[in-house]
């Protein structure tokens, strides 16, 4: 059956209500419904919108001007509600404020559909929604918020008048922005520890015997706790109904598409494998590893040994450029072997570690290699490690010295600390790329380290048509089950759209 | 107190008869009971042994004190960790549906490791810890267990000598162990201050505001650095090591006491701050270098999981034969490491023969097994130097029993209930 571009008709005051707001919590679905080429157009053009907030998140300070003006020029772009209350009722192009807020909803909704699946799209997804949210709240005055926190139930328990007094020091020197007045005028709320984890984990907050004392200011961190355990829940939930929604032909393909392309490939499927030889590894560190893992490599070569921050990061990245289990096996055994550790140790301890990370112990799960995402914002190396993104965990000065012995110039040298400066830090290694292989332009977007090594291996085997294999691999590569749209007008349209999403990925 | 030579060799001797006749098997099962206030917590609770040869089997739970006994007494573990409790038994867990079998609660762990702080002593390294690098664990000790107590509420911690080279930290609490993973991950950084690996040199950053957290550590570090650092660690010493101190914020010519130190260091600091030569934030470099080579380092891994094994308390170390002992908090300033008992001297100690017990033997035939064997045990332990660690242990369980006391009456909340409960409470407190 096939829907055509007509709407249905609304259902009444129930939904004008719901829209009264420019910001929601997204805790009822939407009723109506809405066509096909809606539904699509909808989920694309919200993913476009996670993925800028992903990307500007990763390239600029959060919240500063140069992150406010591009992540408003995109929900601007885009049609999404931004920044105006209802009664505003000035129509921009012809998408009225409404419009803009049904978008919201119904398209949040759709893509929760498509990334309740696995534990690594819901974290994705809910990080992103996070990063959108907390944009959007802070865009709203004061007023605003306050009509928020209670439209939506959220009472927090609000510290007399006296405690305030005996604390103030205390709140003054934990909290960001809080001077003595603010105290006094304002309400400080006082949440269980365990519901303001972000600000705890940053130490941005006054602790005492459980309590966490939040200024009002600070309490979008907190309506963020709440708004993330909601969806979290909501997503466990939504993947358990999951089987039914897949089974309609109409949507599965958009679906499965949509949780494919945002993170373009992820390297889980080896293209090359057995094609490298161990003794090749020497060599191609120094040629087409990127920084992280030429380090790692050496610094298992001086210590005969990693820690497991580095064996994972080191070794999923090996299995991504196509070394088998066993291959493998043999790598990190004959290294460790010249270390302290004797064969039999290895066996026991060791082995087991590596067979796990091809999938072949425990739970089975067969691991991905890191992305750059991953590597710079999780699991930062300490005392010991090797791990981590150089450019956004070394110190600058031994950055230097490193690239210095690499034989890169002074004036790239120069470069890739400004961008680092930046907090850049893919740009700077892609910066790396192209001063290690004498290019002017990488030809690529750089978000994982296997992907640098392929673009490396693919330029100095001398296949410079970069740009269109990219292209046709990531094609081959999605999961085109067949699209059963009768019309075939819309079906082509809905290529057209999913075409555009794919080169919007290869594009950045 | 001579400490007999421990042997790795004679761990298949020692074991059983440690595990026969000195491990506190009732205290133990009494602790990871905690007081029968929520079902079955004891028996879906994860354990882990590593056995001759290395080894590892995971998954084993048991349903009752005495299974766990005859267990561990027949499987002679060298190792035993401690795991989370599960929504089934582990045992039983390849027979639960994929996907249901999951970690609900355990412990909020933390795991402080010499090797850590390598980059910042000079007197050991790896493996091997002295009495001048111990002062770490006690700083380490003191900062946590605070922040632990007065910051996140907690009551119920058990800190336990891993046996070679560290601390461990068990927080016991009803809300520790309910703790989620984002939970366990944001205490663990809310405590870290010392962050980056082997290519950060500067490690530690302070800003202004700086947080009551971090003066509260600050006063205890202050306290010991300048034992720690320029007496025991002797960081003036050579000009290489006060080239490291000082590549942390600048370069300077150094003296050989701690005054003319600071002294100088900020004298030039004066200067160059005349210059606006110094960029933001460089202004605590004092306390940023003492916090670098005092502050605690913890693993957040450790703390994180809620399915992560740790070594259990009153484990052997294969290594040094040391028993891991809970630490008495009110004894830290003169607790040595180094005077923890083996399991050698108190196998030999159990064998010494007391005249005061002859009498005793031949009281309380109407007794049954269990009981008798337990008596014995008791009396046993009470003969060797185990006996003051286990007192620690009593004190901390009784605290806790007082807690869990409260919340089975208010799970009953009547009359009748709460005086079987209290005589539940009575036969507890029973040594």
């Amino acid at each position: 059956m096939q829907f055509s571009g007509r709407r249905k008709k609304l259902i009444g005051n129930f939904q004008n209500d719901l829209y009264d707001q420019c910001l929601q919590f997204y805790g009822q679905p939407p009723l109506e419904n809405i066509s096909l080429t809606e539904f699509e157009t909808f989920a694309v053009e919200r993913l476009k919108l996670l993925k800028t907030v992903e990307n500007v998140g990763v390239s600029c300070v959060k919240n500063s001007e140069q992150y406010t003006k591009k992540l408003d020029a995109e929900i601007s772009s885009l049609n999404f509600p931004h920044r105006v209350e209802l009664g505003d009722q000035k129509v921009q192009g012809g998408i009225s404020e409404y419009e803009k807020r049904r978008k919201d909803h119904i398209s949040h909704f759709i893509l929760r559909l498509a990334y309740c699946q696995t534990e690594d799209l819901r974290r994705w997804f809910i990080q992103q929604e996070m990063d959108l949210f907390r944009y959007r709240f802070n865009c709203l005055h004061s007023k605003h918020k306050t009509d928020f926190l209670h439209k939506n139930n959220l009472k927090y328990e609000t510290v007399s008048a006296e405690e305030k007094k005996n604390l103030k020091d205390k709140l003054i020197a934990s909290s960001y922005g809080l001077s003595g007045t603010k105290v006094e005028e304002h309400d400080v709320y006082k949440v269980p520890f365990q519901d303001a984890l972000d600000l705890v984990r940053t130490r941005k907050v006054y602790l005492l015997a459980g309590n966490a004392y939040i200024p009002h200011h600070e309490i979008v961190t907190i309506v963020l706790n709440d708004f993330r355990t909601r969806l979290s829940k909501a997503l466990a939930m939504t993947a358990r109904s999951l089987p039914a929604v897949q089974s309609d032909e109409r949507l599965q393909p958009l679906l499965s598409h949509l949780s494919h392309a945002y993170v373009g490939q992820d390297y889980s499927i080896q293209k090359n494998i057995g094609k490298i030889s161990l003794e090749q590894i020497d060599a191609l560190s120094g040629k087409s590893f990127p920084l992280c893992m030429r380090h790692l490599h050496k610094a298992l070569r001086e210590n005969h040994h990693l820690r497991h921050g580095g064996r994972m990061q080191y070794g999923l990245f090996l299995k991504g450029i196509g070394l088998t289990l066993e291959q493998a096996l043999q790598f990190w055994r004959s290294e460790f072997v010249k270390g302290k550790v004797d064969a039999d140790k290895f066996d026991k301890a060791y082995a087991y570690s590596v067979r796990h990370m091809f999938g072949k112990e425990g739970k089975r799960t067969d691991y991905t290699p890191y992305s750059c995402m991953k590597v710079i914002l999780s699991n930062p190396p300490s005392q010991g490690d090797y791990h981590g993104c150089p450019f956004r965990h070394s110190d600058p000065e031994l950055l230097k010295q490193k690239l210095q012995n690499y034989k890169v110039s002074p004036s790239g040298i120069n470069q890739i600390l400004e961008l680092v400066k930046g907090m850049h830090y893919q740009l700077a290694c892609q910066k790396y790329f192209e001063l290690t292989h004498n290019v002017e332009d990488a030809g690529f977007s750089l978000n994982h380290p296997n992907q640098y090594f392929t673009e490396s291996q693919k330029f100095l085997s001398g296949g410079r048509d970069i740009k269109k294999e990219v292209d046709m691999s990531q094609r081959s590569q999605e999961n085109p089950a067949s699209v059963t749209h009768p019309s075939q007008a819309n079906s082509k349209q809905a290529h057209e759209e999913m075409g555009d999403l794919d080169s919007f990925f290869q594009d950045e | 107190m001579p400490t007999s030579d421990y042997d790795p060799a004679c761990l298949p001797d020692l074991l059983p008869l440690y595990y026969r006749r000195l491990f506190p098997f009732s205290q133990y099962y009494r602790w990871l009971s905690y007081g029968g206030v929520s079902k079955n917590y004891f028996q879906n609770r994860e354990f882990s042994f590593t056995l001759k040869d290395d080894i590892y089997v995971r998954y084993q739970s048991f349903t009752t004190q005495n299974e766990l006994e005859k267990e561990m007494q027949k499987m002679v573990p060298y190792k035993v960790d401690i795991g989370a409790v599960y929504s089934h038994r582990p045992s039983q867990h390849n027979a639960v549906k994929s996907g249901t079998f999951q970690a609900l609660e355990k412990e909020l762990v933390f795991d402080i490791d010499m090797t850590d702080y390598d980059d910042v002593r000079r007197c050991c390294s790896a493996a091997d810890i002295c009495s001048k690098c111990w002062t770490l664990m006690i700083i380490a000790i003191r900062i946590l267990d605070r922040a632990l107590r007065e910051d996140f509420g907690f009551h119920h911690l058990l800190w336990v000598y891993s046996g070679r080279r560290g601390v461990h930290c068990w927080v016991c609490d009803d809300a520790a162990r309910k703790l989620s993973v984002a939970a366990r991950s944001a205490v663990a950084e809310y405590l870290s201050l010392v962050k980056g690996g082997e290519e950060t040199l500067r490690k530690v950053v302070l800003s202004d505001p700086i947080h009551p957290f971090i003066n509260h550590s600050l006063s205890v570090v202050e306290r010991y650095f300048q034992q720690y650092a320029i007496v025991e660690q002797d960081i003036l010493c050579s000009k290489e090591s006060v080239d490291k101190v000082l590549s942390l914020p600048i370069p300077v010519k150094f003296h050989n006491s701690l005054c003319q130190f600071w002294y100088h260091i900020k004298k030039y600091w004066k200067y160059l701050s005349c210059s606006h030569n110094i960029k933001k934030g460089g202004q605590y470099f004092d306390k940023e270098i003492m916090l670098q080579y005092c502050y605690p380092r913890l693993d957040v891994n450790v703390s994180k999981g809620v399915n992560h094994l740790l070594k259990s308390p009153f484990s052997v170390h294969p290594k040094t034969g040391r028993i891991s002992v809970p630490i008495d908090l009110k004894e830290l300033n003169t607790f040595d490491p180094f005077e923890v008992p083996t399991i050698s001297l108190i196998c030999e100690e159990l064998e010494r023969p007391r005249a005061d017990e002859a009498e005793e033997d031949d009281v309380k035939d109407k007794e049954n097994e269990q009981e008798a064997g337990e008596r014995r045990r008791i009396r046993d332990y009470k003969r060797t130097s185990l006996a003051k660690y286990v007192k620690v242990f009593d004190r901390f369980l009784e605290a806790m029993a007082r807690s869990w006391k409260g919340e089975m009456l208010k799970k009953s909340g009547e009359l009748e209930t709460s005086f079987s409960v209290f005589l539940t409470f009575m036969s507890f407190t029973y040594t």
